[in-house]
């Protein structure tokens, strides 16, 4: 429900590096969205449809959102494990002591024009 | 036709905020304003809580509250109503959250001269608030009794964001399946810092508690 939202971010960061670099129109935004990061794609996909034709800039742009697996770490054995998977408690363990490595990312990788 | 050319950004769409958020804390702490976000789904009490402390504290310290909702002003009217505080209302536009250039405007439109506590009430939803800092010193939220114990484990980002998790609506806890010490552990398990307090905003139970927590807060921040 809050990706409309994000796309509003998108456009205007997208926005800003197309203004530094004179750029009249963009056709492509790619996404790195963590699997944990909350962002269900196809719901930004849609809200980027409907909010990046309302641009000059951005009409017709496609967004690629390409996701990052999340990976948690466990600081007591030491070892890396699947989030989705295990959540919160270490497999190898049984520590709750874990933390997330990545997965968590909302970010513009890079814009093609 | 054109020849395509990529340039690479590479940057989480949160961090211009995050610097935002960062700058606004750092002005708040050299004036001595304390800014508390609150957050919490639509109808756990926020408003009902906010009025009772508000009364509390009303005549320790002074206090200013924002309300931020997609629209209308019912908040800030009740807000007035009943403390004799004045509140702004923002209206996020159909947005599902505060970022901290919209805290900063809200703070704008308030006299901040002597101010101590300023709340920010922020739109009802556990999801799209905890993940934008709106330049607060600390988050809480207000879990009330029906919505069931298991709301850590469902919002895992929310509750991992705030540090005071109040339990709204204790005086249903005979009518439902709630488990208070089980919510307690995954409140913990999201947050080890967190501090939970149990209250009922409609009879004023462990009001006070939270009033006490919120005043030695709002001292810490100004004297640290």
């Amino acid at each position: 429900m809050h990706e409309l939202g994000i796309v509003f971010y998108i456009i205007r960061d997208v926005k800003k590096v197309a203004e530094e670099n004179q750029v009249a129109h963009v056709s492509k935004v790619v996404m790195e969205i963590g699997e944990v990061s909350t962002i269900v794609p196809d719901y930004l996909t849609d809200c980027w449809r409907w909010a990046a034709d309302k641009e000059d800039l951005l009409r017709g742009a496609e967004l690629e959102c390409r996701i990052i697996p999340a990976v948690s770490f466990c600081g007591d054995c030491q070892q890396e494990f699947g989030t989705v998977e295990h959540g919160k408690i270490c497999p190898h363990c049984g520590s709750g002591n874990t933390w997330l490595l990545h997965g968590n990312e909302v970010e513009i990788k890079e814009i093609e024009v | 036709m054109d020849e395509v050319k990529i340039i690479e950004i590479k940057k989480s769409i949160f961090a211009d905020n995050d610097e935002d958020a960062a700058l606004l804390r750092k002005e708040l702490k050299q004036k001595g304003v304390y800014l508390l976000n609150l957050m919490s789904s639509p109808g756990s009490g926020k408003t009902t809580t906010l009025t009772r402390v508000i009364n509390l504290l009303k005549d320790r310290i002074r206090i200013a509250v924002m309300e931020a909702d997609i629209d209308s002003d019912v908040d800030a009217v009740k807000i007035l109503q009943e403390t004799g505080i004045a509140s702004i209302q923002l209206h996020t536009g159909g947005m599902c959250h505060l970022d901290a250039e919209m805290t900063r405007q809200g703070l704008m439109g308030l006299d901040l001269d002597g101010v101590d506590l300023v709340i920010l009430e922020n739109v009802g939803n556990l999801v799209c608030p905890a993940e934008f800092d709106t330049g607060a010193v600390s988050n809480m939220m207000i879990l009330s009794v029906p919505e069931g114990h298991d709301k850590p484990l469902k919002y895992p980002l929310m509750f991992s964001v705030c540090d005071l998790v109040v339990i709204n609506k204790i005086d249903v806890l005979p009518y439902f399946d709630f488990d208070m010490d089980q919510c307690r552990e995954y409140v913990l398990m999201r947050n080890p810092k967190a501090r939970v307090l149990p209250i009922c905003a409609k009879t004023g139970e462990g009001v006070e508690a939270l009033a006490e927590e919120l005043l030695s807060r709002v001292k810490a921040w100004k004297e640290e």
